[in-house]
């Protein structure tokens, strides 16, 4: 099978994380599975490629044959927004387990973000990064650098050193911290333009956050939280759209969840923007109202919001003014969380549970077709990363990264059965549809069954 | 009722009966002997991670008392300061053989995560959690409410029992920084649970965002508060540090123009309505020096409820609970 386009131009990255195995890997037949959710179609694999895509199509001699009747065929995911902690906080995650993590949960590449001590501000800190995800070899990682020195929202870092070193960063954002400076803000959209990068916000303002604990409205007053009010975020967001606008630069929100700011990016849409939106499984389907009982695995930033929060994002998501779900994976040590909600850490697991929730709360519900899918945790996050490797056809030719789903399986969330180090996730205990049933890295298995095939 | 997190943990009967017992503690307080020999061999520890001598005197009393063993662990000296979890210390109190736990923290939420995160498993005593609940200043309150006021001696002599009655028909007015106030949210649960009507009065910057949905009105003007006649008036002390760095309001001044009670403000009020503070006062910032001492004052009082009120609580928790299990 000849190289497609798309695999010549795939990011070092992939190439190295993947190429290694890609002649070992024995043919593959995906037998009567659904791609796309769509007219039942069988895929073969062979060379770390897909070969065909068709009704009946008959094995090759020692070929592995998966029976995928039921199961729905994707594109291997993409997660935009993935904290992987390494360097620096490996007790709460490394590149390998969150590797491990990402692929049980059917990505076949995750972005890194730039959060990590010391912050992957650096050429060097994203090579670094990079690298350990080459070893670990469980998914492309394609580390975000830093849009400002060390996060601190003072002066730019090297973007362009990152953007040409080896991991081709074309992903910046201070994500944790919102580049809250204007004129930063819109010297970092000016400057990415020339290797075509795209700052990722962390729309919060400080000064309307200070001490912020959760979502403020009825719950907050009640249960006297400090709150962390939507218009914190809405009005960065409406401030970055005009700049953006302004300078003509891309620009990518990262987890939205309010209903105003779905209304904002609607609305900047509309202009023609170039803006491109993410929102979490969490802000899909959990609300302030978990925070009830100061159980601190359901404190995250941006909060938890309320069921019309809730209900508008489901909307947006559908109707496309929000492009893509994003996980914002953040694991952390039981130590962060089992403390007083004030003192512990902001975040949640999220890479294990995302296609679950998303299919509970868009699929089931009959609001996004599995198509839909594909492109919202696929095709588009692979897209606004420039990552031209993943989120391909299932298509003869391309890079057989794929995922196998089984949506008719549900099973309780348990999350010491999780490859992440972290505990943190808000749907343990909750009841989850789908099954990883096969994920394919370039054609090499990773998980089989939602269990991860070592290598 | 196994721990008293919230004012959540009751229901009206509950909380009448606390009362009730309150007032039974206060007759015990004018003995020659006020010692009860209830809770001889059961260790309270209070714990408080945020300073408060009033209020933990207040249960030290309540606690010894009632003949129990009282452990003082505060933050100030004690590992805490030295970054010692709440986790860690729930669990060093347990191996020490604390029998209940009484607790002030400045974290929202700390005597709920003590109550039901498993990490010690005796009855809880809220004694404030940052700007959540205190439960029993609610409940000393409606006590000394309920003692002035209730049933039909409000304008008649002040005679009879009042066991089982709530505080039904009554109107409080309670005015300041509702904001970071446990004790306004505690009372305006408390008080409407007992079936009181609550006014609340505070500068919009000082009322929640959310607050809207609470079980009581909301004001900006004190004097359209007084106009309304009300039974009682409880003054919420204003932190002075939340003027600057939040900036909620201007100035001192214009705060005591608009919120301050005044001798003349005061002067409107019913005759039989009373003045209640949970203290400390600033005086001269939200209630003149005037009105605290004068003849509407009930202050003094509320600090003497809250030894018997507190006795309640325990007695409920530790003795009530024993009696139940054996």
């Amino acid at each position: 099978m000849t190289p497609t386009t798309a695999s010549t131009t795939a990011s070092a990255a992939d190439a190295a994380a993947t190429g290694a195995d890609r002649a070992a890997a024995p043919a593959l037949l995906i037998r009567g599975g659904r791609p796309y959710g769509e007219d039942v179609a069988d895929v073969l694999v062979e060379d770390g490629t897909i070969s065909a895509v068709g009704p009946d199509l008959s094995a090759p001699e020692g070929a592995e044959i998966v029976d995928a009747e039921g199961c729905i065929v994707l594109p291997g995911l993409v997660d935009l927004h993935t904290h992987l902690r390494e360097p620096g906080g490996e007790e709460a995650e490394t590149v390998e387990t969150g590797t491990r993590a990402a692929a049980r949960g059917g990505f076949t590449a995750v972005h890194a973000m730039a959060n990590t001590t010391p912050v992957a501000d650096t050429a060097g800190v994203v090579e670094q990064v990079l690298q350990r995800g080459e070893d670990a070899a469980w998914c492309a990682v394609h580390p975000i650098g830093a849009v400002t020195v060390g996060l601190g929202g003072e002066r730019l870092a090297e973007l362009d050193a990152m953007a040409g070193s080896r991991a081709r960063v074309r992903v910046f954002s201070d994500d944790g911290k919102c580049v809250s400076d204007p004129v930063l803000m819109r010297r970092a959209l000016e400057y990415v333009k020339t290797f075509d990068g795209v700052i990722a916000q962390h729309a919060q303002d400080p000064r309307l956050t200070e001490g912020a604990q959760m979502h403020e409205g009825r719950v907050s007053a009640e249960i006297g939280l400090t709150g962390w009010p939507s218009v914190a975020e809405e009005s960065i967001i409406a401030r970055d759209v005009l700049l953006a606008e302004h300078v003509g630069s891309r620009l990518h929100v990262c987890h939205l969840s309010t209903a105003g700011s779905v209304e904002i990016v609607r609305w900047a849409k509309q202009r023609g923007v170039d803006v491109t939106a993410e929102v979490t499984p969490h802000h899909l389907l959990l609300t302030d109202e978990e925070a009830r009982g100061y159980d601190a695995v359901y404190k995250v930033n941006p909060p938890l919001r309320t069921r019309a929060d809730v209900e508008a994002v489901r909307e947006g998501l559908a109707d496309g003014t929000i492009d893509i779900v994003a996980t914002d994976h953040a694991p952390h040590p039981a130590d962060a969380k089992d403390r007083e909600w004030d003192t512990a850490a902001f975040g949640m697991t999220g890479l294990e549970t995302a296609l679950g929730i998303v299919q509970q709360t868009m699929v089931d519900t009959g609001t996004l077709t599995w198509r839909d899918v594909a492109r919202v945790l696929s095709e588009t996050p692979a897209r606004i990363a420039r990552d031209l490797d993943q989120g391909r056809p299932l298509a003869a030719g391309e890079v057989a990264h794929v995922l196998v789903w089984d949506p008719r399986p549900a099973a309780e969330v348990d999350p010491e059965e999780h490859a992440s180090r972290g505990r943190n996730s808000p749907v343990a205990g909750r009841t989850l549809p789908g099954r990883n049933r096969l994920t394919l890295l370039a054609g090499r298995p990773t998980v089989r069954d939602s269990r991860l095939a070592e290598h | 009722m196994k721990h008293l997190t919230g004012i959540g943990d009751l229901d009206r009967a509950s909380a009448i009966e606390l009362l009730d017992t309150s007032t039974r503690m206060v007759a015990t307080q004018e003995r020659q002997m006020r010692k009860l020999p209830t809770l001889v061999g059961t260790t309270v520890v209070n714990l408080f991670m945020e300073d408060s001598t009033r209020t933990r005197i207040s249960f030290e009393a309540a606690a010894k008392r009632l003949s129990a063993d009282v452990i003082n662990f505060s933050a100030k000296g004690s590992s805490i300061s030295k970054g010692e979890s709440l986790k860690d210390t729930a669990l060093t109190l347990r191996a020490m053989g604390a029998d209940a736990v009484v607790v002030r923290a400045p974290a929202s939420g700390a005597a709920h995560k003590l109550a039901h995160s498993g990490w010690i498993d005796v009855p809880i005593v809220n004694a404030g959690d940052g700007t959540h609940q205190h439960p029993t200043q609610a409940l000393l309150d409606s006590f000394t409410l309920r003692r002035h006021l209730g049933g039909e001696q409000r304008d008649g002599e002040r005679a009879g029992s009042v066991d089982g009655q709530g505080l039904d028909g009554l109107h409080v007015v309670i005015v300041g920084d509702i904001m970071h106030s446990r004790v306004a949210r505690s009372n305006v649960q408390l008080m409407t649970l007992l079936g009181a009507r609550v006014t609340l009065v505070a500068p919009p910057s000082l009322v929640p965002v959310g607050a809207d949905v609470w079980p009581c009105d909301v004001l900006y003007d004190l004097d359209e508060a007084i106009a309304l006649a009300p039974d009682a008036v409880m003054m919420l002390r204003v932190q002075r540090e939340r003027m600057l760095g939040g900036g909620y309001f201007p100035s001192a001044a214009e705060y005591t123009r608009r919120l301050q009670l005044t001798q003349e403000r005061a002067d409107r009020l019913p005759a039989h309505a009373i003045v209640m503070h949970p203290g400390p006062m600033n005086r001269g910032f939200e209630i003149a020096g005037g009105v605290a001492d004068g003849p509407r004052s009930v202050i003094v009082e509320q600090v003497a409820a809250g030894v018997s009120v507190r006795m309640a609580v325990l007695f409920h928790l530790l003795a009530s609970n024993a009696r139940e299990e054996s």
